[in-house]
């Protein structure tokens, strides 16, 4: 199988961020970078199906040098080689998906495989922007995969609101992957040593005009502390009637 | 829980490769993932967690600077320091099981142990398929093993092994032990197989420290072993010395993962405990440990990355290798005693790591050379005056 995973450099979980001094953008210069992480439940996915069916894995990152990083992480994982394309242009999913759409567009890819989102704008869409605009199906939110190599299909579990959806897709498709879809593997040791030597091209991005602007950015208010309104049921009353009128939860 | 982020205040990260800094992750994402949730169970009841022995050997943490041909990742000496490091931030008892596989087994079977012995043992110790110790102290002899009693004797083709050792790592599950003794007179290395007629390997028990660790005595009577079985490099007592400056290496960057874990948990502990009414950590006598502590850290971490530094060009010498396990151990304690005292009485119990690491580090303050020994043989190198031979 010809297996396409692209991924993406997040910060870190644990990195405070800091609102840049523009107001909209991410001051980046004391974040620590790390693979997007339901990045790797996608990687593990595709390596289990090379492990399977054989074939070959590729990583695509687009983004500035640094992304390079993700993919030497994501080699050492496993698969084949890496695309680099370089763009400095901060883009939005938009441009992005279309930056990407445009390198993967004649590559022969079986599966091109995406983390549900990048933890970082949280926007969930370039993976399926992808599909739409190189005409794929795609299934989002995959928890589960079945792939039938000769029947050119794969049928995938995914996540929906109180429950789960089976979908049957024929190949090729884009598949987006949800944390559970698999424990992905640790890079070994092995792993890493043997990624130096495994090919990453760098090519350059095509051109694609962002959709959206951002004009401002801001951290949430900080929170307010707890109101204690009494330790026993005669504060019930009160309690529904703040939780109706003034936090209009219920 | 937050995953652990490392303590880094003076951004020494950036002096890591792209390739170090993978390893540094894959091992501390390990140890989050499989070693906290599941040491002090084994710490309590006394027992090693063998079941990670194989996926260690799978992550490649066993034997990682030898050589690719067999089964090793061939990394340099930075990555080790670094595997410790995060190994031992989970528990000294695993960082002594891979100290004590890859510095005091594979590395004298690497360097004394013929093609033979290579090939057959180093692919089997780096997959954790088999477990190796290193038996070189004895009841009468730490400080001074050149005094070891344990011999072994020529006898039609064969070695006869007389002697006991103890304290030793991993000797009960071992299956192969690199054992010391005295040839004519002179010290040298034997493999002694598991199962051996004559060799027997009783757990020690009773332990304080260590506690998720095997520590064994080997005991030979009439232990008679192949003509092959000899390390044909191994001479003298300089052998096993040389073997002790791998491991040696490996703790004084252990020792930074159990203060790393022991700073951590004071400073959260610290920053949520609230006594007269404020976070405990607004004290000014909360500030000054925690300050120590990450003093003492830094200065240890930038005293190993040096020393990996060093040793990745083959410059480094064995005093310096004296200088980080003594200085480096030394703060570790210091570190998890003052942690212990920021925890009040929650420093006691197991819900903590910081009583572990403690404890534990007191053995670490004594094997491989104790901190005694290690300030005088930096003291004999800067004066010239030995204080023993
Ligand atoms: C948990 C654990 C695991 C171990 N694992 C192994 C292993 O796998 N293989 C192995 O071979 N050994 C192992 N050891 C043994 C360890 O290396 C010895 O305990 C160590 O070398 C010290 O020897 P000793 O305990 O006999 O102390 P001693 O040598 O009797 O020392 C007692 C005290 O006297 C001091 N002292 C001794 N000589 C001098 C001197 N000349 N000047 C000043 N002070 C001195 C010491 O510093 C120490 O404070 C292990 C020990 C422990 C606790």
């Amino acid at each position: 199988m010809k297996l396409f995973v692209c991924v993406n450099q997040v910060p870190d979980t644990e990195t405070k961020v800091k609102v840049g001094q523009d107001g909209k953008t991410i001051d980046r210069s004391e974040i620590n970078l790390i693979l997007n992480p339901y990045d790797e439940f996608a990687i593990e996915a595709a390596l289990q199906l090379k492990d399977k069916f054989g074939g070959e894995v590729t990583y695509v990152s687009a983004g500035g040098d640094s992304h390079k990083e993700v993919i030497r992480k994501s080699l050492a994982m496993g698969g084949d080689k890496g695309i680099h394309i370089k763009t400095d242009s901060a883009g939005d999913s938009y441009s992005t998906a279309a930056i990407l759409a445009s390198a993967l567009k004649d590559s022969g890819a079986d599966i091109i495989f995406f983390g549900k989102q990048s933890i970082d704008y949280d926007d969930s869409a370039v993976g399926t922007m992808v599909a739409e605009m190189l005409g794929l199906p795609s299934a989002s939110v995959v928890v589960k995969i079945d792939a039938d190599e000769g029947a050119k299909k794969v049928i995938c579990e995914r996540e929906v609101e109180g429950g789960k959806e089976t979908v049957e897709l024929s190949l090729p498709c884009v598949i987006t992957a949800q944390k559970g879809l698999n424990e992905p593997r640790y890079p070994s040791l092995k792993g890493i040593m043997a990624a130096k030597s495994k090919p990453i091209q760098e090519i350059s991005a095509a051109p694609a005009e962002p959709l959206t602007e951002v004009i401002g950015m801001r951290k949430p208010a900080a929170k307010q502390g707890g109101r204690i309104l009494g330790t026993d049921k005669s504060a019930v009353p009160e309690l529904v009637r703040l939780l109706h009128e003034e936090a209009k939860v219920i | 829980m937050v995953q652990f982020g490392g303590v880094d205040y003076f951004n020494i990260e950036s002096l890591l490769s792209a390739e170090e800094k993978l390893v540094r992750d894959t091992v501390r994402d390990f140890v989050s993932n499989e070693v906290i949730p599941i040491i002090e169970k084994h710490y309590r009841e006394g027992t090693f967690p063998s079941h990670l022995i194989r996926k260690m050997g799978e992550l490649g943490l066993l034997g990682p600077t030898l050589p690719a041909k067999y089964g090793c990742a061939e990394m340099n000496n930075m990555s080790y320091g670094l595997i410790m490091q995060e190994l031992e931030r989970g528990d000294s008892s695993i960082r002594s099981f891979a100290s004590v596989q890859s510095g005091l087994v594979m590395y004298p079977i690497f360097t004394f142990g013929s093609e033979a012995q290579k090939d057959h043992w180093l692919p089997k110790l780096a997959s954790g398929e088999a477990v190796g110790c290193f038996g070189l102290t004895e009841p009468d002899f730490g400080s001074n093993p050149g005094g070891m009693k344990t011999r072994a004797e020529k006898k039609e083709g064969r070695y006869v092994l007389n002697g006991a050792k103890m304290w030793i790592t991993n000797g009960t599950v071992a299956d192969v032990a690199v054992v010391w003794a005295k040839l004519d007179g002179k010290v040298r290395g034997f493999l002694v197989e598991k199962g051996t007629k004559g060799f027997t390997a009783p757990e020690m028990k009773g332990k304080h420290s260590l506690r998720a660790s095997v520590t064994s005595e080997l005991v030979f009577q009439d232990c008679e072993i192949p003509e092959e079985n000899i390390l044909p490099g191994s001479s003298g007592l300089k052998s096993p010395l040389m073997c002790l400056d791998q491991a040696r290496y490996g703790i004084a960057w252990g020792a930074m993962g159990s203060a790393m874990a022991c700073y951590d948990a004071a400073l959260n502990y610290a920053k949520s405990r609230v006594q007269f009414d404020k976070p405990i950590a607004a004290f000014q006598i909360t500030q000054e440990k925690l300050v120590y502590m990450l003093t003492e850290i830094t200065k240890g971490q930038l005293l190993v990355h040096q020393l990996g530094r060093l040793k990745d060009q083959g410059k480094q010498k064995a005093v310096q290798i004296s200088m980080a396990k003594r200085n480096n151990v030394h703060v570790a304690l210091e570190i998890a005693r003052l942690a212990r005292t920021v925890l009040g009485a929650n420093g006691i119990l197991d819900e903590y790591p910081v009583m572990r690491h403690m404890a534990n580090l007191e053995s670490v303050y004594t094997y491989e050379g104790t901190h005694d020994i290690h300030t005088l043989i930096i003291g004999a190198d800067i004066t010239g005056l030995p204080a023993f031979n």
